[in-house]
Parts: C-alpha cells; structure tokens; sequence
C-alpha cells in the first residue's frame, strides 16, 4: 500500500461518497438497469481510478453525479454526498455553482469541450470570472498563471491561441487549467488521455497528479486502460456490468486480485506480457441490461469459478472500506 | 536515373536480405504536401526521405506520435496516395510509379490490402457483414464461387456465420473488427497495413483480435505493418520496429532490443513513456519542430532532445548501424557506439 493512500484513508471524511446508488434507463425497448448498488468514496488528497469495459457504467455514474444525466435516466435508489451536500436534493441552480466551482471537470477530447471560436485566455477568464471571485483587473494576470501552472510555454503569448492552434496534449492541458482555476475539491477526469500520444499522455497524467497533490484535491479518473490506473491511482474501484465488483489499494489490486473479473481483466492487458500467448481474453461479453432475469452477479455467465453459492444472493461493495469485493467465490491470496 | 541511390542505400542496410525473401522494399521515399500555390509554395514534409525493407512473412511496427508521418507513410505503401520521390518495389516490381488510380485496379490491389483503425467508421453502414466481405472479391474479380469464399472467411476469422446477414450497427466492436480483417483478407493479399486495428476495442476484445491477427499471420504467412502507439501491443505482435520523428525514420531494430536498448533520445522518452513500465519517465520539453519547411541541416528532434548539442542542430543524422538489423539516425548514439 502507498503511503499516500494510508494517510489519505486515515479517518478523513471522504469529499465524494455515493452509496448504493441504483439508476435506470427508460428505454423503448426496456428498461436498462445501468447502476445497480453502486458504492464509492473520494477521500482529500487521494486519485481514485474507476476502470471497467465499454458499458459497465463509467461515464454513467460520472454524469449521475455531475447531474448531467440523460433525461430518459432515474435514480431509483441511494445516495450521493459531496461534502456533506446531498447531490440528488440539490437544485440544478446549486448544481451549476458546483460545478467549475467546486467540482472540475476534464473530459476526453479537449478540441471538442473547448470553445473552437474563443481564445484560450478569455476561455479561463470566463470560468474565473464565474466562479473565480476575482477583480476583473486581476482577471488576465490569474488566467496567465493558470496557463503557467499546467506547464504551457510561453502563457502571455498562449493566452490569445485559439484552440485549433494548438495540439491536442495542449488543449488538455489548457481543459486541466480550466478544472482547476476555480480550486475545485474535487476533479473528475473523464479518459482524460484518450487519443493522445504516449509521451503527451505521461506528460498531461503526471500534470493532473502533481495538481491534485499541491492543491489536496480528491481526483477521480475513469479510464478503460488498467495500466494507466496502476500507474497513476493510489486505489482502483472496478466496475463490471453496473456493478462495482472490487476496490482496493493499486498495488494490492494488481499483486492479488480478489474478483475474478478483475483477475481476467488484468490477464488480457498486454503490459507485462511474455508474448502475444500469454494474453488471457475474457470470455463472453457484458449481459444485457435490459433482461428482468439479470443475475445477482452479473459475471456469472463469464466467470470460470462460478459455484451454486453464487446463484444466491450477492452483497455488494461497501464504500467505507478501502478494500472490498463482492464475489461469492473469490481468488486465493498468493 | 533512380538506380544508383537505390544501389547505394541497399548497401547500408543491414543485414542483407537475398532479394527472394523481401517482399517490399522503399527507397528514398517522399510525400510533401504544399501548402498554397506556385512554386514558392511552402511544403510540408510528411514523409521524408524513408528507406525500409520488409521481409517475407515479418511483423514490423511503426510506431511515433500523431503528425509524424506513420499515417502518411502507411497510405503511401498501400498506394492509396501517390509519392512525391522515391521507389516501392513491392514482389518485384516498382508500383510507385503507378498512379494511385490506376493502382487500384491493378493486379497488386489484391496483394496490397488494409485494416481500419475503427471499423465502424471503416464499414459501409448500409451494407450487410456479407456484402462488405464480398464486395473486394467481386471488384477485384477474384475467381471462385463468392458465397462460399465469403463463409470461409467468416470461419477463418471466427465469425459466426448466422452473423453475416446483419448491418455494422448490430454487431458488436469485436465482431465488426473481425468484418474488417475478413475483408481486408478477402483477396488473398501477401501484405497487410493494420493501422491502429484495436484502438477502439476493450482490452477483454483487444486481447481476441491481436491472437487472431497473430495465427493469421502464421496460417498464411502474411507480410504485417503494424501501426500503433500502443508500444505494449507493439512489443507483443511485432518482430521489428520502425520509429519515425517528424517524417522521417530514426530507429529501427528487432522489437526485444528497441525496447530493452533503445539508442535514440526520442525512442528513449517514447519508451520510458510506456504505461505500466518502472523507471523515470523522460519527460520533453520545447517545441516541436514544425514539418513545414523544415531545415534540411538540422536533426528534427532537436530542441526538444533532452541530450542534444549544437552539432545536432548543424546537420542532419542519417541511419547508420549500430548493432547488425538496428539502426539510429543520432549523432550522439553513433558518437558513443
């Protein structure tokens, strides 16, 4: 276990805890149970990665908690916490103050989330002005530093790009000064690497990290890559079909996984690999969400180690420990 | 007029292939793009001077960051663009001397094929699995009964048959990627360009598609250029590496050897930038060099090479050997050979 992880753990109240959150999806053709008991905390200080296949429920639950959801979705049960505010009580004029203001926001593809026809300087001073309460003469010397603290070379010259000037890793970079100009407490990063190069990649990952230390900010990243959590996240909470199946510290997830999802999905990741036969594809694929039938474990139908006891009922993952997992069967220790 | 050069490049690359084992090999191969009008017209280089040598049966990567040149160089071989300099001999015969019009109506179309990066953008939504795996047979008038070629194929690359009367959209990633690789397969081609096959694939998928690709490669002892900045990928399908810099080429060498000793600066950064791989990551810093008009004295990386000199920015390193089949166009990695 990092040290990092053990102190931010230590006691402290989380930023973000949703607990046993349920949301549903009215669809024509049936209703989609896309979050089923989800529990998950964010403590200070500490980057919680959320990995999980296309469709196990990601992005489902960071625009839930965001209150960004579609509007063909509902919470049928549970609740969200950000310190100490009820996110499912709150109104959408409360949520809008959170948002930028005490909640930042990286998504994948910068180009699109920036204004294509604004400079990137007036693009900061927006956010700041907004949410910033900052001096309008103070407005460009702040939106200059932020663009100084995501490491942009030249920020005074930078402040009049428009973001077609500048590169991809770039833009995410100018997307992380966004996120973080009004000191948010918490930052959710949405893959926020996706679609950039390796190097670029490395380079905007260690940004968020050294970001979301100084400032003590509970940082949430949702990617699909398991390496990159393992390499960037103090723990990893593992989502499978709307469900959260294992949580625990990075090191410990990845040295003795306790889920067998977590195990496969760990033996189809060609890091660390021998050879291309050493790779371990996952059987099946993600049950359908909109079946009435849907097992209590939703792995059942891929899992290798299904017994009888898993047919029972299934206890799910609490988000007050740091170490968990919900299976019936699970992996031996080494 | 072309020979000499092409004489003289054969003799730096090591190590000597008998011509009956190359299948492709690229001789001071160019594509620059102008950028306006006229003859003072600014030029971007997107591929600069490249000499490669793809052997019979190899799986070779190419590897570099967005805008330097992979995805250029890639349409170059499959002769989907035409080059402005520079020779493909492809089984013998010169095709860049085609154009890419005529080429595609030749007899090397078939030998020559690609696989999308995402086959949802790559397939045709309107047409069926069947229709899509068909249509390359059927233009290129591939001989033999076309519904049983089709069922073949689907079986090769294990796609069920009850599947092949559905639309891209009512296939899952998965399957669609194996849409692209039957098609791709479908006119029996010696040489096939993946670029980015399994970008847009979960990892549970990407790990199906990549062994499929590998016993492909075995069963008909296809020719891969594999494409990708997934170095983890890389390291596992590929025999050999291709590293490119701004248009041009700046390492090459068995996969093993390029990963666990790379020789040039940029290669280093690339593969301390590995996800999941321990050490100090080479972070870089400055500016990238722009491709237009670049200085023909000067390396491209530098300015922005951690361990570069001023002698770097006074000429420009070529390839030379370093160890036999790597090669590293670096003053300073040949300096200390």
């Amino acid at each position: 276990m990092s040290p990092t992880a053990s102190t931010a753990s230590a006691g402290s109240r989380p930023v973000l805890s949703i607990d046993d959150l349920s949301l549903e999806f009215r669809t024509r053709s049936g209703t989609v149970r896309a979050l089923d008991h989800v529990s998950l905390s964010v403590r200070r200080g500490e980057i919680v990665g959320l990995v999980g296949e296309s469709g196990s429920g990601k992005s489902v639950l960071c625009h839930a908690l965001l209150g960004l959801s579609d509007r063909a979705a509902r919470i049928t049960g549970g609740t969200m916490h950000f310190d100490g505010i009820d996110l499912l009580a709150a109104t959408e004029y409360e949520l809008q103050d959170l948002r930028g203001r005490e909640i930042g926001m990286v998504f994948q593809n910068p180009r699109a989330a920036l204004n294509p026809i604004r400079q990137i300087g007036l693009q900061l001073e927006d956010v700041l002005r907004r949410h910033g309460a900052i001096r309008s003469q103070d407005l460009r010397e702040r939106a200059i530093a932020s663009l100084r603290e995501v490491a942009i070379a030249d920020p005074q010259k930078r402040w009049h790009a428009y973001p077609f000037e500048l590169s991809g890793g770039m833009c995410q970079r100018v997307m992380i000064a966004l996120a973080m100009s009004a000191s948010p407490r918490l930052l959710i990063c949405d893959e926020p690497t996706t679609g950039l190069d390796v190097t670029t990649q490395a380079a905007v990952l260690n940004l968020i990290r050294e970001r979301s230390r100084a400032n003590q900010v509970a940082t949430l990243l949702i990617t699909h890559d398991l390496t990159l959590a393992a390499d960037f996240c103090d723990r990893v909470v593992v989502m499978h079909a709307g469900h959260v199946v294992e949580t625990a510290p990075t090191a410990r997830l990845f040295s003795a996984p306790r889920h067998p999802y977590t195990g496969a999905l760990i033996g189809a990741t060609p890091a660390g690999r021998a050879d291309i036969d050493a790779l371990i594809p996952i059987a099946g694929g993600l049950p359908d969400l909109r079946r009435n039938d849907l097992p209590a474990c939703r792995f059942i139908e891929r899992c290798p180690r299904s017994v009888a006891a898993c047919a029972g009922d299934l206890r799910h993952v609490s988000a007050v420990s740091s170490e968990d997992f919900a299976c019936a069967n699970p992996l031996p220790l080494p | 007029m072309r020979q000499s050069p092409a004489v003289a490049m054969s003799a730096a690359l090591e190590p000597v292939t008998p011509a009956s084992q190359t299948l492709l090999e690229v001789v001071g191969l160019s594509r620059r793009f102008a950028l306006g009008r006229g003859r003072k017209a600014s030029q971007l280089h997107a591929v600069d001077d490249i000499s490669l040598r793809l052997r019979r049966g190899e799986s070779v990567g190419l590897v570099g960051e967005s805008g330097c040149g992979k995805s250029t160089l890639a349409r170059l071989l499959a002769r989907l663009i035409d080059p402005s300099e520079g020779s493909i001999v492809f089984e013998g015969r010169d095709i860049a001397t085609l154009s890419a019009r005529s080429f595609a109506v030749s007899g090397e179309r078939a030998r020559i094929q690609l696989v999308f990066q995402d086959a949802t953008d790559s397939l045709d939504p309107r047409q069926t699995a069947r229709e899509a795996i068909a249509e390359p047979l059927i233009r290129l008038r591939v001989p033999g009964d076309v519904e049983q070629r089709v069922q073949q194929l689907a079986q090769e690359v294990g796609l069920p048959p009850e599947l092949l009367g559905r639309l891209p959209h009512q296939l899952s990633g998965g399957q669609r990627a194996r849409v692209g690789i039957a098609r791709a397969l479908a006119p029996s081609p010696s040489l096939l360009i993946l670029d980015e096959p399994t970008a847009a694939l979960d990892v549970s998928v990407q790990a199906v598609v990549l062994q499929l690709l590998a016993r492909l490669r075995r069963d008909r002892g296809l020719t891969y250029l594999f494409v990708s900045h997934d170095l983890n990928v890389v390291r596992l399908l590929c025999d050999r590496v291709l590293v490119m810099y701004l248009g041009r080429l700046v390492e090459e060498g068995p996969s093993q050897q390029l990963f666990d000793a790379p020789a040039h600066p940029y290669t280093r950064a690339l593969v301390s930038a590995i996800p999941g791989r321990a050490g100090e990551r080479i972070e870089l810093t400055g500016e990238v060099r722009s491709p237009i008009d670049p200085d023909p004295n000067a390396c491209r990386f530098h300015g922005r090479c951690p361990v570069g000199t001023d002698a770097c920015g006074r000429s420009m390193p070529m390839l030379q050997v370093v160890t036999p089949g790597h090669r590293v166009a670096c003053l300073l990695a040949q300096g200390s050979v």
